[in-house]
């Protein structure tokens, strides 16, 4: 546990110079992608703690969803400033997640079945979100109603710089939900749910009380997420924010990045972004869905090729010499 | 309240989309049943069948029969190639990289759909007569795409029952294990199922073309219908998609016209995850 203590250590005092870096004009391009890959590895990084327990959710653009169309409506409807609005939108998600998780448990619904079930979830909210047009802006969106200047109670800041400190303190406080989570009785318990269900049940493990308690922290905190990317980008939208896409690309993200280390969801959500905006700039106008293209073509191959993911992959590289027993060099 | 004969008309489309769908989830159910994994773009074949169909049809001319008849080849086409070129090297793999995997054909069929034909959507013109039965109007351009689906369901069930590699098939979606003492090649049941399910697509695609506009993105309308009816049914059980189709169909036909379409899919959504809680197993599963 010390190395990857020491590694995060380095990379948040590294993160924390990033904006005082010369970059010749081009600093709020990269804040903002860095700002994404903050907030995204969050998301990811809650998501992770349903996936490492084989709790494969394919709807957690549900959660994203009605967290980020919570802290926008109540904003623009009601006045209700987004930190309030985060709260009712955590009880929300953490309700909706408890009702899909509580028969999940007790009826046995895992595997494929829960993915698609929880895929329907993700599916549910999003149409929810088009049919109540009047209310949501359907398919088009709907913008933050801006507060003229910056202001900590709207969360709405002119400076880029504010909203990456932010999301860097995000980002950590994420890190360190996982590595509690990591180091409680619920990581073992939910591993060895995972790996017998009945065996675990029969030694006195409460399954369903823990899966319901794993599914909604995770559900909470993707929602608190959800709320961040609203507020910085100041405009929600039903494909970016909820549905099958959405969700997919958080859990290719952290299979990528590798589902079981603390830093796999980060390091995968870093690839995934720089990859997309890499091939997004460097098709510019031209040729049009083919960076995507490229993308989903990419994507198909790293899964293929590297299945425990590249933090995965890298660990496993990184340990085999030690295996071997080496005399000291004399 | 709304008009009886609206409902009626309703209650008559839920069951002619009824009918295509099952095509669409008999296909997903049959490649799921024998080689257990989930296509998650399976309705992103359907789309590029659709295109295939479009360009036949209505941009050269092409008799519709005709065109019908290479959408259904290409379909098999598309579903031997994403079998050895996509399914084959993760057939051993973790449950949730074989579902990632077919999520990556998914954006990635979506995209390259964008890139070559844009989002433009694109139907076939076909103007058929709609008869009148007892004030209830029936358009052609639904009830000959539903006769042509229970024909083929027809042919599966046929094919499953009797001939030799439908029987194979059968038997291998019961136990992969006693497969190969029973001396059936895997990787031929595996090619010709997941040729089968793509034919089912190409099939699917040259009927739904004449009534729904096809567009990339296709596959976001009809994909999450198609897995929550293989789901309801009970994942791999033929019989039980058959019925969820029609049940999955009816809902949100008739939700469509009391409410609005979108809320259709909502209600028939809601009512699928309610109906899983209460027989997890799918409607017919083979387990209570």
């Amino acid at each position: 546990m010390r190395a990857p203590r020491l590694l995060v250590a380095v990379l948040v005092v590294v993160l924390a110079l990033v904006p005082a870096l010369p970059m010749a004009g081009m600093k709020q391009y990269v804040l903002h992608v860095m700002i994404q890959i903050l907030i995204w590895a969050f998301i990811g990084g809650a998501w992770s703690l349903m996936g490492r327990f084989g709790l494969v959710s394919l709807g957690h653009g549900a959660f994203l969803g009605l967290g980020a169309y919570c802290a926008v409506l109540l904003w623009n409807f009601f006045g209700v400033n987004p930190w309030l609005a985060g709260i009712v939108a955590m009880v929300l998600t953490g309700l909706l997640a408890a009702v899909i998780a509580y028969p999940c448990s007790r009826f046995q619904v895992v595997g494929h079945y829960f993915g698609l079930v929880t895929l329907a979830v993700g599916e549910v909210i999003r149409l929810l979100i088009v049919a109540e047009r009047d209310w949501t802006g359907g398919s088009l969106g709907v913008s933050i109603k801006p507060v003229g200047g910056d202001s900590l109670l709207a969360m709405q800041f002119a400076d880029k710089r504010v909203f990456y400190y932010a999301a860097l303190v995000l980002w950590l406080a994420g890190l360190w939900v996982w590595a509690r989570v990591d180091r409680s009785m619920a990581r073992s318990a939910m591993e060895a749910i995972g790996e017998d269900e009945t065996a675990a049940a029969s030694v006195g493990i409460h399954v369903t009380r823990f899966k319901i308690g794993i599914t909604v922290l995770s559900a909470v905190l993707t929602a608190v997420g959800g709320v961040a990317y609203a507020q910085y980008i100041s405009y929600v939208n039903p494909d970016t924010l909820s549905g099958i896409g959405v969700s997919l690309r958080i859990v290719f993200a952290v299979v990528l990045g590798g589902m079981y280390s603390l830093l796999g969801p980060t390091v995968g959500t870093a690839l995934t972004i720089a990859l997309s905006e890499y091939l997004r700039i460097a098709f510019g106008l031209r040729l049009i869905g083919m960076a995507e293209t490229i993308y989903g073509l990419l994507l198909v191959i790293f899964i293929i090729f590297l299945p425990s993911g590249i933090y995965g992959s890298l660990a496993a590289l990184l340990r085999r010499p030690r295996r071997t027993p080496v005399p000291a060099a004399g | 309240m709304i008009d009886p004969i609206f409902l009626a008309e309703a209650a008559l489309n839920g069951i002619m989309l009824g009918g295509i769908l099952a095509l669409l989830a008999l296909g997903l159910n049959l490649i799921f049943g024998v080689i257990d994994i989930v296509w998650i773009a399976y309705v992103d074949l359907v789309m590029l069948c659709m295109y295939l169909v479009y360009y036949l049809v209505q941009v050269y001319g092409w008799p519709v029969w005709l065109g019908a008849l290479a959408s259904i080849a290409l379909g098999a086409l598309l579903g031997i190639g994403v079998h050895l070129l996509i399914i084959t090297p993760i057939l051993g793999s973790a449950p949730i990289n074989q579902l990632l995997a077919t999520g990556g054909l998914l954006f990635f069929l979506q995209s390259f759909a964008t890139f070559l034909w844009t989002t433009d959507h694109k139907s076939v013109r076909m103007s058929l007569p709609s008869f009148e039965v007892g004030g209830i109007f029936v358009p052609l351009t639904r009830l000959i795409p539903f006769a042509i689906s229970i024909v083929a369901l027809i042919g599966l069930y046929l094919f499953l029952t009797r001939t030799f590699v439908g029987t194979a098939i059968r038997a291998v979606s019961q136990d992969r294990e006693a497969m190969s003492l029973m001396g059936a090649n895997p990787q031929r049941i595996y090619i010709v199922t997941s040729a089968v399910g793509g034919l089912m697509a190409g099939l699917a695609g040259a009927l739904l073309i004449f009534q729904y506009s096809v567009h990339p993105f296709f596959g976001g309308q009809f994909g999450p219908l198609t897995f929550m009816i293989c789901v309801l049914g009970g994942l791999g059980n033929m019989v039980g998609a058959f019925v969820a189709s029609f049940i999955m169909s009816e809902i949100i036909s008739l939700a469509g016209v009391i409410w609005s379409t979108e809320m259709g899919y909502v209600i028939a959504f809601v009512v699928f995850i309610v109906m899983i809680f209460a027989r997890p197993g799918g409607i017919l599963a083979r387990r209570s």
